[in-house]
C-alpha cells in the first residue's frame, strides 16, 4: 500500500468534553455529589463526510488500532464505523484469556508483545480492564505430548518467555479440584505461564472507546458498511447506511464477517468463518485461581470474579455465520469438564453463547495491506483474538500510519500464503477447522 | 444439531460425519500457475447463505458426500454424489 503523504495538513482535533480522569478521589468527590460530574465515557459521534482513516469494526481490534493511530502515531483524524453498540461483537464474547505460550518464534513473539502491553494498558488508558495474571496452566496426559510441551517451553524460554514445568503434585495445589488419576487420561503434570490469566473483555472496549474518543477519534455506532469504493485500484471511501465516507485508508476490523468485507472490495481471503461457543456455569464460591488447559482434549476454564466458570472448547467444525453453536460440542466441552474437574458435575450452566471467527487458512491472523492500495485489512484471528488485542492494535496502526508492516507483524501479512510462508502453529495444513 | 440425509443410509446426526471443507474448488490444470494454485488451495469465498461442501460419512456408510446448506440457518437442501452437480449455483439462494 502507498504511505500516506505525510505534509497534508490535518484538520483540526475534535474538542470534545472529557470524561476526566478516573481515580479514587474523583470516586469519593462524587460520592459526596451524588454521582452528579459523570459523563458518558466516549462520544457518541455522528460521521462526517471525509476522514484520513476509516476502521470499519468497533471491537477490540478496530478501537485499539484508533487508539493507538491517535496516540502514538499523530494520527487524529480517524473514525471507527460499528455496526452495532460497541462492545456486543467479538469482544465481548470470548474467554477472557491472555497468554503468550505459542510455539513459532514469530507468534511467541507477537503475542508476548501483546503480553507486555496488557501489563501496561490499564495505567495507559486510566481504565479498570481487570488485568489479572494468575496463570495459564496447560496439562499433559501422555509422554508424547510432555515432549511437545517442554519443546514448546524450550522455544519460548530462549526468547525470553517465562513458562516453567509443574509436577503433578503442583498441579494438585494449583487446582485442588483436578482428578490426576482419570483412568483413561491421567494427568502427568504440565506446564504454568505465570504472566497468563484473564482480563474483563467489556472494559477492554470500553477502555479503548474512551481513550481513543479523548484523542479525538469519532467513533460511530449502528454504522453499517454496504460498499467499498473504489477509483481503479485505490480504495477511496466506504458507503454507510449513513452515507458515504471518504477515507485515505480504510482498515477492515471485522474479524469473523472479514470475507464479507473483503468481498466488497473484490478480494478473496484465505478465511472461513466458524463459530466457537463459551459457557458460564452459575456462580460458586472460589475453587480455581488459575486458568487451566486440559491436554487430552480442546478445552479451556477459568473462574470469573463473579464466581462463574468460563469454559470453552472447539469450534463446532463447519462454515457458519449462526451466533450460536450446536448441542454435539456443547456435550463434548462439558464432558471435556467433568473428566478434569469432576466436581463440576452438579454445576448449572447459566449461560452459552457463540462467536463467529475468521478461521484462517494457516491458523495465524492477519495484519496486512491487500492489492489494493489504501485498504488494510485486520483479520483472520482464529481463536487468539481476545489476546493480541493490544498488539494487533499496535501494529495496524503502525501499517496504517508508516505504509509498511511492524516488524512484530510482518510475517502475518496475506501473501504468505502464496509465497510458501504460511505460520501453521499446529501444523494442520490449510483446514481452518482443525486450527 | 445437524441432521443430514444420507442417500444411502437416511438422515443421520452430523456427530456420524466429518466436514470437509468447500466442495465448488476445482484443481486447476498443471499448468495454471501459483495464482490460481494459490487460490485452490488456500482461498474460499466463505459466503453468507448457500453453500456447496463435503461430508465424510464416516460412521455410517463412508462414502463423501455433496451437501448444500445454508451458512446461517444451517437448513439443508440438498445432498448428493460427489459427481452429481448441485442444483443451486453457488451461494446464490433458490
Amino acid at each position: 500500500m502507498n504511505a500516506v503523504p505525510q505534509s497534508k495538513p490535518q484538520p483540526p482535533r475534535t474538542t470534545r468534553a472529557s470524561s476526566g480522569r478516573y481515580s479514587f478521589w474523583r470516586l469519593l468527590r462524587e460520592g459526596f455529589n451524588r454521582q452528579r460530574g459523570w459523563s458518558q465515557a466516549w462520544a457518541k459521534a455522528a460521521p462526517r463526510s471525509g476522514y484520513r482513516v476509516v476502521i470499519v469494526g468497533g471491537g477490540g481490534h478496530g478501537l485499539a488500532t484508533a487508539y493507538y493511530l491517535a496516540t502514538e502515531y499523530g494520527i487524529h483524524d480517524v473514525a471507527v464505523l460499528e455496526k452495532g453498540p460497541i462492545g456486543l461483537g467479538n469482544v465481548g464474547r470470548n474467554t477472557t484469556i491472555i497468554r503468550s505460550n505459542y510455539f513459532l518464534p514469530d507468534n511467541i513473539r507477537f503475542y508476548e508483545y501483546s503480553l507486555k502491553l496488557w501489563e501496561g494498558l490499564e495505567r495507559r488508558l486510566n481504565f479498570n480492564a481487570m488485568v489479572s495474571q494468575r496463570g495459564t496452566l496447560n496439562l499433559f496426559h501422555t509422554e508424547a505430548q510432555r515432549d511437545l510441551f517442554t519443546r514448546r517451553a524450550n522455544q519460548m524460554r530462549l526468547l525470553g518467555v517465562d513458562n516453567e514445568a509443574v509436577s503433578r503434585e503442583r498441579v494438585r495445589e494449583l487446582v485442588p479440584l483436578v482428578d490426576l488419576d482419570n483412568g483413561r487420561y491421567p494427568v502427568l503434570g504440565g506446564f504454568l505461564q505465570p504472566r497468563g490469566g484473564t482480563v474483563r473483555h467489556d472494559a477492554v472496549a470500553w477502555g479503548y472507546a474512551r481513550g481513543a474518543s479523548e484523542a479525538g477519534v469519532d467513533i460511530v455506532e449502528h454504522c453499517e458498511v454496504s460498499g467499498i469504493r473504489r477509483d481503479g485500484t485505490r480504495v477511496t471511501g466506504v458507503e454507510t447506511n449513513r452515507g458515504l465516507i471518504a477515507a485515505e485508508t480504510v482498515c477492515l476490523a471485522v474479524a469473523g464477517h472479514s470475507s464479507q468485507l473483503a468481498a466488497l472490495a473484490g478480494l478473496t481471503l484465505p478465511i472461513e468463518s466458524h463459530v466457537l461457543q463459551a459457557f458460564v456455569t452459575e456462580g460458586i464460591k472460589p475453587v480455581l485461581d488459575v486458568v487451566v488447559t486440559y491436554g487430552a482434549g480442546h478445552f479451556y476454564v477459568s473462574q470469573s470474579d463473579k464466581g462463574g466458570l468460563v469454559c470453552g472448547g472447539a469450534v463446532d467444525g463447519y462454515n457458519t455465520y449462526g451466533q450460536r453453536g450446536t448441542l454435539p460440542m456443547t456435550e463434548e466441552v462439558a464432558a471435556s469438564a467433568v473428566t478434569l474437574l469432576p466436581g463440576l458435575a452438579r454445576l448449572k450452566v447459566l449461560r452459552q453463547w457463540g462467536g463467529v471467527m475468521d478461521m484462517s487458512m494457516d491458523g495465524s491472523p492477519i495484519i496486512s495491506a491487500t492489492p489494493l492500495a489504501g485498504l488494510v485489512i485486520n483479520g483472520g484471528w482464529c481463536y487468539g483474538g481476545f489476546k493480541a488485542i493490544p498488539a494487533g492494535g499496535m501494529t495496524t496502526a503502525h501499517l496504517i500510519a508508516r505504509g509498511r508492516a511492524h516488524p512484530l507483524a510482518a510475517h502475518l501479512d496475506l501473501a504468505r500464503f502464496a509465497d510458501g510462508r504460511t505460520r501453521d502453529e499446529r501444523g494442520a495444513g490449510p483446514f481452518p477447522y482443525l486450527h | 444439531m445437524l441432521r443430514i440425509p444420507c442417500p444411502y443410509c437416511g438422515v443421520r446426526d452430523e456427530t456420524e460425519f466429518r466436514y470437509r471443507g468447500d466442495a465448488t474448488e476445482a484443481r486447476p490444470p498443471g499448468g495454471a500457475g501459483l495464482g490460481a494454485f494459490t487460490a485452490y488451495v488456500y482461498e474460499r469465498r466463505n459466503p453468507r447463505g448457500w453453500h456447496v461442501e463435503w461430508w465424510l460419512h464416516v460412521a455410517g456408510c463412508r462414502r463423501l458426500l455433496k451437501v448444500v446448506r445454508h451458512t446461517d440457518s444451517h437448513e439443508i437442501r440438498w445432498v448428493g454424489a460427489p459427481q452429481d452437480p448441485p442444483p443451486l449455483p453457488g451461494d446464490a439462494a433458490p
